[in-house]
């Protein structure tokens, strides 16, 4: 039986490492992530974990206490945010290289510089690249529930690759929400066990963990990372499907919002999701056909599933929580154009950033958007594809 | 029992041969020097920080570790570590590991003094049982011999090269070892080859064998580095704590204690004269860099007297 609750997302994180009782969470202090090691603390000092909780003296140390325990055969944690996340960046790289299944609760906050302390994704879209996988919550509820999947789907013997689990700072760690919470016993037993086949200890052999690896190999290797990498995708969806019959709420790649005959759409990561689908409904009560596309999982990138739900769409705009400073971008964009290229009648698509460093976007702010879209699908003229969306001056705005 | 070199050296070696140091490499002594100090039987976990002793002992598809053996990055081998360690302690808490193990970890001066500084820190602050082991070959050698906080002053290094206008590394060598005292740990000491390695062994074994935090910083003299030639590395390490440029020495809980006073202290550049990276000091009118040196050493020790005397 669910249990209902009022937490935050970042309480919800911590009840679920309270009941999964990871063996090792080490973790450093940063906003907006921080209320995490401080619940778990409070776990530990209150005898309901066994977990070895290392109070490390930086993230890059959280991350490598991580990547040493999980090479013990132990299930290790971690969480942390924006400049905590790139201090790891060495590190995450030789986590998912040594093939280390070790589980992190991103609450994502923008990059410094300058330092700011608000919500977007530049700090786990900066790690995009680093072998991770990465799957994003609109809401306290989502996040509970992908962490509940993600040791599960990241410890599968196809893929033995870290994950990151990410939430929206503040919007989602900090606001009290309405929960369903599993029960202890019922998560434990979903969730199962952890035993690594090879370990530092505990086994048969000795292990040798981290080689210089040579060029005759090494290429091997990360041909094989990139493998798991593709192996995740049906182990998601796996895991999404045990999840719904023992839980009850489903899960997939992304979440189709009145995508069924939508003609202009939104493609987007996170706790927006919430605004455009009430904007969503707005527009359809005016006989507007709007859809919402809400990407869950980003590493690995749903590309053909993305592709054929967008394939009769007619104008698209990708929605960029981050700046890629590539000039022509952000990342979502890059990936969601790219999926699309092979359709035969692929959509328009522009790229709106939007929302850097916690600029507020609201109902409104996304009507303009969908409105922009009918726009293009009337004139068939796409214009910037680019767009920086909601700043101060109106004069740079196009929509 | 009393240390018997003879039995020590019959033990089944643990660090293999066939790894790629340079002959003479005191990396590699130092390797097996800490393995033979582990007590037959005894299993352990040893994590190696990037340097040359990493990309020389473990190339894929091969390892020189008869142990288990974990590297991961330059400067985090200490929280590597650290990670192990707590893991083992969920395991064996939660009833799913039965058997005991010693941490290790093993890093060059520039993975220990400098850029994993912070890491060893944190880990030793915060009471791991574990042994960190420094081979302090005074620069970076893997990368071809740039200097670290450990090369001495006036020793010529790839980043502080000899010219018209400079004589070498202008700044001291940073005192880890004291450092580390003052973090307080169960027991810190320095050591280097000397004689029978009767001194190298029994602080390794102590040291693993120390519960909590323990630190041994070993002076492991480079051939390529130094520019000496290799058969002389019993020489300069004997060389080393004759003339007090690197004292043996515990600190026990606290306690400083002197594992060996020269009869005679012999002047710094009987230490220095040996190695091609302080030529320069003896060429006319730079006399007074190895005044300096002198000095330096003098002073160094002093202080390590005044404070074991005061133990
Ligand atoms: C973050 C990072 N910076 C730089 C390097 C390049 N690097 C590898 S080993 C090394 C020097 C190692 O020096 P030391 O720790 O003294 O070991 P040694 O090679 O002298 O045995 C350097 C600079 C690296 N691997 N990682
Ligand atoms: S360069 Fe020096 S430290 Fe490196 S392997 Fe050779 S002798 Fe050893
Ligand atoms: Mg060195």
């Amino acid at each position: 039986m669910s249990i209902r609750e009022r937490l935050s997302g970042n309480e919800a994180i911590a009840t679920a490492m309270r009941q999964i009782d990871p063996d090792v969470f080490a973790a450093f202090p940063i906003t907006p992530s921080t209320e995490i090691p401080q619940y778990f603390a409070q776990y530990v000092a209150d005898g309901k974990v066994g977990t070895e909780y290392v109070t490390v003296e930086s993230e890059h140390s959280s991350m490598s206490t991580c990547i040493g325990a999980a090479a013990a055969g132990a299930r290790a944690v971690t969480a942390t945010s924006s400049a905590g996340l790139a201090f790891m960046y060495e590190v995450l790289y030789v986590a998912a290289s040594s093939r280390l299944p070790i589980t992190l609760a991103c609450v994502n906050r923008t990059l410094t510089g300058p330092i700011n302390i608000n919500n977007d994704h530049s700090d786990s879209m900066g790690a995009r690249d680093a072998g991770w996988l990465q799957i994003y919550a609109e809401n306290n509820q989502e996040a509970y529930d992908n962490y509940l999947q993600a040791m599960r789907i990241s410890e599968h013997p196809s893929v033995r690759l870290p994950i990151m689990i990410c939430q929206d700072g503040f919007i989602t760690s900090h606001a009290v929400e309405n929960i369903l919470l599993e029960e202890d016993a019922a998560v434990k037993k979903f969730v199962g066990e952890y035993r690594p086949e090879h370990a530092l200890v505990g086994r048969d052999h000795p292990l040798a963990v981290g080689p210089y690896d040579s060029c005759p190999f090494c290429m091997e290797h990360k041909v094989m990372q990139a493998e798991a990498m593709k192996n995740a995708k049906k182990v998601i969806l796996d895991v999404a499907a045990d999840f719904e019959k023992t839980f009850g709420r489903k899960y997939g790649f992304f979440e189709e919002y009145r995508m069924e005959d939508a003609e202009v759409a939104l493609v987007l990561i996170g706790s927006t999701a919430g605004t455009a689908k009430a904007c969503v409904e707005k527009l359809r009560a005016q006989g507007v056909k709007a859809g919402l596309v809400k990407i869950r999982v980003f590493r690995p990138f749903p590309m053909e599933e993305l592709a054929q739900a967008l394939k009769n769409v007619k104008a698209v705009a990708v929605m960029d929580k981050s700046e890629g400073y590539s000039g022509c971008g952000g990342p979502l964009f890059a990936e969601t154009r790219s999926a699309c290229y092979d359709l035969p009648d692929p959509p328009k698509m522009i790229d709106v950033v939007y929302g850097l460093a916690g600029r507020d976007c609201a109902v409104e702010d996304i009507e303009k958007v969908y409105r922009h879209l009918l726009r293009i699908m009337e004139t068939g003229d796409v214009g910037p594809r680019y767009i920086h969306f909601g700043q101060r001056s109106n004069q740079q705005e196009v929509l | 029992m009393a240390y018997n070199h003879k039995v020590e050296l019959s033990k089944p070696e643990r660090f293999a041969p066939g790894h790629r140091l340079c002959a003479g490499c005191g990396a590699g002594i130092v390797c097996r020097g800490i393995t033979r100090a582990l007590d037959e039987g005894d299993k352990a976990v040893i994590c190696n920080a990037t340097g040359c002793l990493e990309v020389s002992s473990f190339l894929y598809p091969y390892t020189a570790w008869e142990d288990s053996y974990i590297h991961s990055a330059f400067e985090n081998a200490s929280a590597v570590c650290g990670g192990v360690e707590a893991a083992c302690k969920a395991l064996q808490k939660k009833g799913r590991l039965n058997e005991e193990y010693k941490f290790i970890t093993i890093g060059g001066d520039g993975g220990t003094y400098d850029i994993g500084f912070q890491s060893l820190s944190g880990a030793m602050e915060r009471g791991h049982d574990m042994v960190y082991f420094c081979y302090d070959n005074e620069a970076y050698m893997n990368t071809g011999i740039q200097r670290s906080s450990s090369t001495p002053r006036f020793a010529n290094a790839t980043t502080t090269p000899v010219g018209t206008e400079s004589l070498g590394k202008k700044q001291e060598k940073k005192d880890l070892t004291v450092i580390m005292a003052a973090h307080n740990i169960p027991y810190v000491a320095q050591t280097t080859f000397i004689g029978n390695f009767k001194d190298f062994h029994e602080k390794a074994h102590r040291a693993i064998y120390t519960p909590g935090p323990a630190f041994v910083n070993v002076m492991a003299p480079c051939p390529r580095g130094w520019q000496y030639s290799a058969e002389l590395l019993p020489q300069i390490c004997k060389m080393a704590v004759e003339t007090c440029v690197w004292p043996l020495y515990e600190v026990v809980e606290g306690k400083w204690m002197l594992s060996y006073e020269p009869k005679k202290k012999l002047p710094v550049e009987e230490f220095m004269r040996l190695q091609g990276r302080f030529k320069h000091c003896f060429k006319p009118g730079n006399e007074w860099t190895i005044e300096a040196a002198q000095d330096y050493v003098d002073r160094k020790w002093a202080e390590l007297l005044a404070r074991c005397s005061q133990s």
